[in-house]
């Protein structure tokens, strides 16, 4: 990381010297930026991606996280699943820096883990898949919250968990380009909307 | 303990704060001639370090969502320009039982012009005459053709594009082209042409040609993490550059003033401040101050200035400093637009804002509230973030394919609007200095008392039936309940809008203001007060770009007072 930020640095500031001149303004011309922007993606490229060893979850709740965060976002025809996207990752870095989400999230996977044993006689991994399927249908909907208070606990986990995958799987690449979002570019003039019966 | 070492240099002008009205009077005083040094709460701005512009989320750790997820769905997330904060440590305010106030400080060189919306619309005739219009509140100490120039002057050197309406009170001003629309504006400008809602261009401080060696917009979006090629407006990229240029201009970074210090002829001599790297205290001097920390910061100097001759505070003999707060009224809704669902894939980023937006419409017609607001309005296909989905996922529940298809299918589909309306001031809403809390540079703190009016309640109320309105019109789903009379009325908390102002206001009478009609302090002729704490009113329109006209007029006319030998 230090290594990109100096170069980046470096870049912008032999540009910014060339750009100002006649200018006393603290600018870089539109080329200069799009080009320093282009080197920082190709520096990003190339860095490797090493075994990720999670901040806040054991071993065991991690695997289960990203089961769970798979089984939110799956791969499907069109695009990769949430543990491509890096959501994992993600959720277990705020994990570990938010108290909140550790007694939600830490403390949900524990109830879920004791709430399989108690119902499968074993923990969610090792739960059959219609096991597993039938404990995330219970916890998936609010509705059976209301006929079974048991399951509140696992109601209010599995919502927050879905929405902290969605935030996971929706700002990574393969997220991004499976919304169909094409910004983030350097244009010379703003085409407007295109032209499309009925806007 | 007063570190008076050195032998004393005195510049002719100090500026305390760096933002829209302090570097708009560094440039001014500095290009006429005056040396000039300034202090900034914050560190210098270095935007090729300091700006995420063009970072992708997942190039970030935490996506955008910050450490710990703090910024997760909040204004200053972790792309935003830095040191834009809604709390800072060490460096607190209180509230009075009853009341809650959100205080938005920017603690860096450019102050809160580095995250503003870059909306930037001229106040109107009316506007500098509220009592003589309806009774209530006061007029203006000079009128809008006294500003109009200054106007002119700032929107010339900045660069606003817009177009000329006509529009009733909303005056039109040195415009570059607008942009184009985006098609959520495509179909809500005609929503509103069939309900007779004014919908025009909106007036943002963006460039859309090449301006005064400042490239044209790239249309990226991301105007509020700072704009590396300056096209749109920072003080520290387009004010602080040309004072520096002149070669009289001092900046001291990581200064938080405490106190104007007066001197035995009874004027101001110097700023006692902290050095924050090194905690000692420190005084600058010179022959003339601009005061212009921010309206509630510049009430809190001067409250704390407090001597033999101003037992009250600097320049408020008249009591009226911290008084007369007011914020914009804010109320927002959005709905869901279906027929958004066909648009194919397209760059739908456009400028760092609105293209489009509503001016007040009914100006001068028979409402059941007093004064106007405007509607801001967006949505669309715009780059993901965290907390985008939350919504979505809370509506269809459950998981897999089916979840991540809808999200797929509903996104860009959102548009959301928020009014933004004139609050008139009432004695419930005011700052005073927090009797028993400092801060961690042992200077007593702001305490804030806030309550709304009868007046403004209404006015939320009717920006609720408007946008209902809009969104209905416009073939949408109101998103969430939002009926007529309902209890609580979507009202935003005080100072959350960041229109906070009129704390030190101007008048004509120095026992009801505490500046006369040139922003200078009755009691104390060589302080002056450059951002928007002299305002006597808070219209329905963002205060930035009448701080930068009246900040240039303060600055001529200190100019003038100079060359007189006055100062």
């Amino acid at each position: 990381m230090a290594a990109e930020t100096v170069s980046r640095r470096n870049v912008l500031k032999s540009l910014t010297m060339g750009a100002v001149a006649g200018s006393v303004l603290r600018a870089i011309p539109l080329e200069a930026a799009a080009y320093a922007h282009g080197v920082i993606q190709a520096e990003k490229a190339n860095a490797k991606a090493g075994e990720y060893s999670p901040k806040f979850f054991s071993a065991h709740q991690y695997k289960t996280l990203r089961s769970l965060c798979e089984t939110i976002f799956p791969a499907d025809a069109d695009c990769g699943g949430a543990i491509e996207a890096g959501a994992p990752e993600f959720i277990d870095l705020l994990t570990s820096e938010n108290a909140e989400f550790q007694l939600k999230l830490g403390g949900g996977l524990m109830w879920l883990d004791s709430t399989c044993t108690d119902r499968y006689g074993n923990a969610y991994l090792d739960s059959s898949p219609q096991q597993q399927t039938e404990i995330l249908d219970l916890i998936a909907y609010r509705k059976n919250a209301e006929t079974d208070g048991d399951l509140g606990h696992g109601v209010d986990f599995f919502a927050f968990l879905r929405s902290m995958t969605s935030d996971g799987f929706f700002t990574s690449e393969i997220g991004i380009k499976y919304l169909g979002y094409v910004g983030n570019t350097f244009l010379t003039e703003f085409p407007g909307c295109p032209p499309v019966p009925g806007i | 303990m007063p570190n008076l070492n050195p032998p004393k240099k005195v510049y002719d002008v100090c500026i305390i704060g760096s933002g829209a009205g302090g570097g708009t009077a560094a440039k001014v005083l500095t290009e006429d001639g005056l040396s000039v040094v300034m202090l900034e709460a914050g560190p210098r701005l270095n935007p090729e370090k300091d700006f995420k512009e063009h970072v992708w989320p997942y190039e970030l750790a935490h996506r955008g969502a910050g450490i710990g997820a703090k910024g997760r769905g909040q204004f200053n997330d972790e792309f935003l320009a830095p040191n834009g904060f809604w709390e800072i440590e060490g460096e607190p305010y209180t509230t009075a039982p009853g009341s809650t106030f959100n205080w938005f400080r920017s603690r860096i060189e450019g102050g809160r012009t580095n995250h503003w919306g870059r909306i930037a619309l001229r106040f109107g005739e009316a506007d500098f005459k509220a009592r003589s219009t309806d009774g209530m509140g006061d007029d203006w100490p000079i009128t809008y053709e006294e500003l109009s120039p200054y106007y002119d002057k700032v929107e010339s050197y900045i660069g606003v594009f817009g177009s000329k309406e006509n529009v009733p009170n909303s005056p039109d001003g040195v415009f570059l082209p607008p942009p184009r629309p985006r098609c959520t504006e495509t179909i809500i400008k005609k929503a509103c042409d069939s309900l007779k809602i004014t919908c025009v261009s909106s007036r943002l401080a963006i460039l859309t040609q090449p301006l005064n060696g400042r490239a044209a917009c790239h249309y990226c979006a991301q105007c509020g993490r700072g704009c590396l090629s300056a096209s749109n407006f920072s003080s520290s990229q387009v004010m602080i550059p040309p004072a520096q240029a002149t070669g009289r201009f001092t900046m001291i970074a990581n200064a938080m003033a405490r106190e104007i210090v007066v001197g035995k002829n009874g004027k101001a001599e110097a700023v006692s401040y902290i050095d924050k790297l090194t905690r000692n205290e420190n005084r600058v001097y010179a022959k003339a101050f601009v005061v212009a920390a921010s309206a509630c910061e510049s009430a809190r100097l001067l409250l704390n200035s407090r001597s033999s001759n101003f037992p009250d505070g600097l320049a408020n003999s008249s009591g009226v400093v911290g008084r007369y707060l007011t914020d914009s009224v804010g109320s927002n809704l959005g709905g869901y637009f279906p027929q958004l669902e066909k648009m194919p894939a397209h760059n739908h980023d456009g400028v760092g804002g609105s293209h489009m937006y509503m001016p007040w419409w009914r100006f001068g017609k028979k409402n059941d509230f007093l004064r106007g607001y405007h509607i801001e309005f967006g949505g669309g296909r715009g780059m993901p973030g965290v907390g985008e989905f939350e919504g979505v996922c809370m509506e269809n529940e459950g998981y897999g394919v089916g979840l991540k298809q809808k999200c797929r299918s509903t996104y860009g589909n959102y548009i959301g609007f928020a009014g933004r309306g004139e609050m008139i001031p009432n004695e419930k809403s005011y700052c005073e200095i927090d009797p028993s809390v400092v801060d961690k540079w042992g200077i007593p703190v702001l305490r804030f008392h806030w309550q709304w009016g009868e007046n403004e309640m209404k006015m939320a109320e009717d920006m609720q039936e408007t946008f209902r309105n809009i969104i209905e019109t416009a073939g949408g789903t109101v998103l969430g309940v939002s009926k007529r009379g309902q209890a609580p009325v979507d009202i935003s908390d005080g100072g959350s809008i960041i229109h906070e102002l009129g704390t030190v206001r101007m008048g004509n009478n120095p026992k009801t203001s505490a500046l006369n009609r040139n922003c200078q302090a009755h009691d104390v002729k060589n302080v002056f007060v450059a951002d928007a704490a002299p305002f006597v009113t808070n219209p329905d329109k963002n205060p930035t770009l009448s701080i930068m006209a009246l900040s240039w007029r303060t600055s001529e006319y200190l100019l003038d007072q100079a060359r007189k030998g006055q100062i």
